[in-house]
């Protein structure tokens, strides 16, 4: 299974992102969580399972109840899967300067 | 060093904002952009073609022992000097559709200015296959390398 795929696809639905959302203060039960959404519980499971699965949400038995909360390990990688884009660009743009700079020193 | 441009894509979205602050008078800036001996030394590719105005179009293309190694082209649809570029870019023999470009030059004051580069694609997954790239590319260089240190300790 390519990982990597499944957090991007995980992260493009909005109703996932909102749990994202809804997590990363707090750590909340499956009841919880389906409270803050219109959409059947079902449906909000099937997020929940998602975002389980890709490793953006952790799991934490607490008595009888089981409580999500966010993976920053997880949600830093798809912050350093953007770097080198971000890189590209810099780079692209320190050149573009440096360009225009020696171009102005010799007019 | 601190980076000094902001790249900004929102999960979903098919679009890539790029803000960046240059020390650079707005119109030497909006000149890199539209001169094609100043676009061929900062781009690193030759201009085969730039006709740099409303209706316009450009040709971009890099040879490395004699093969083509990037091609992009587009058409200029609005260009308003020192202000605001919009243009198509296409890159040949990639999968990455049509992308629309709209370049925004904002003086900050006689030698600062800022660029905001929007950028709309065909579809949010296209928009995702093209910030996946650098990432793609650094890896097939990090294996290139590894594979040039494997090759030179096995030819010891």
């Amino acid at each position: 299974m390519n990982l990597r795929r499944d957090v991007f696809q995980a992260i493009a639905d909005p109703t996932r992102r909102a749990i994202l959302l809804l997590v990363a203060s707090q750590s909340l039960t499956a009841g919880a969580i389906a409270a803050n959404f219109d959409t059947a519980r079902p449906t909000v499971s099937k997020h929940l399972q998602i975002l389980t699965e890709c490793e953006l949400l952790k799991q934490e038995q607490n008595g009888r109840e089981i409580y999500y909360h966010l993976n920053p390990n997880k949600m830093k990688e798809i912050a350093d899967f953007l770097e080198p884009f971000h890189k590209m660009w810099d780079e692209r743009f320190n050149k573009l300067e440096a360009v225009m700079k020696k171009y102005k020193s010799t007019k | 060093m601190e980076q000094k441009t902001k790249v900004n894509a929102e999960p979903g979205k098919q679009v890539i904002d790029i803000t960046r602050e240059f020390d650079l008078p707005v119109e030497l800036l909006f000149k890199a952009y539209t001169e094609p001996e100043l676009v061929e030394q900062w781009m690193g590719t030759k201009v085969l073609k730039m006709d740099s105005k409303r209706h316009g179009s450009y040709q971009f293309e890099t040879t490395a022992d004699g093969h083509v190694v990037f091609q992009a082209n587009g058409v200029i649809h609005e260009l308003i000097p020192n202000q605001k570029i919009i243009r198509t870019f296409e890159m040949g023999n990639a999968p990455f559709g049509v992308q629309l470009e709209i370049y925004e030059f904002e003086k900050l004051s006689d030698d600062t200015s800022r660029l905001n580069m929007h950028t709309i694609y065909e579809s949010a997954e296209l928009r995702d296959q093209v910030l996946k790239m650098p990432f793609a590319q650094g890896l097939g260089m990090a294996h290139d390398r590894l594979q040039n240190v494997v090759g030179k300790l096995s030819s010891h």
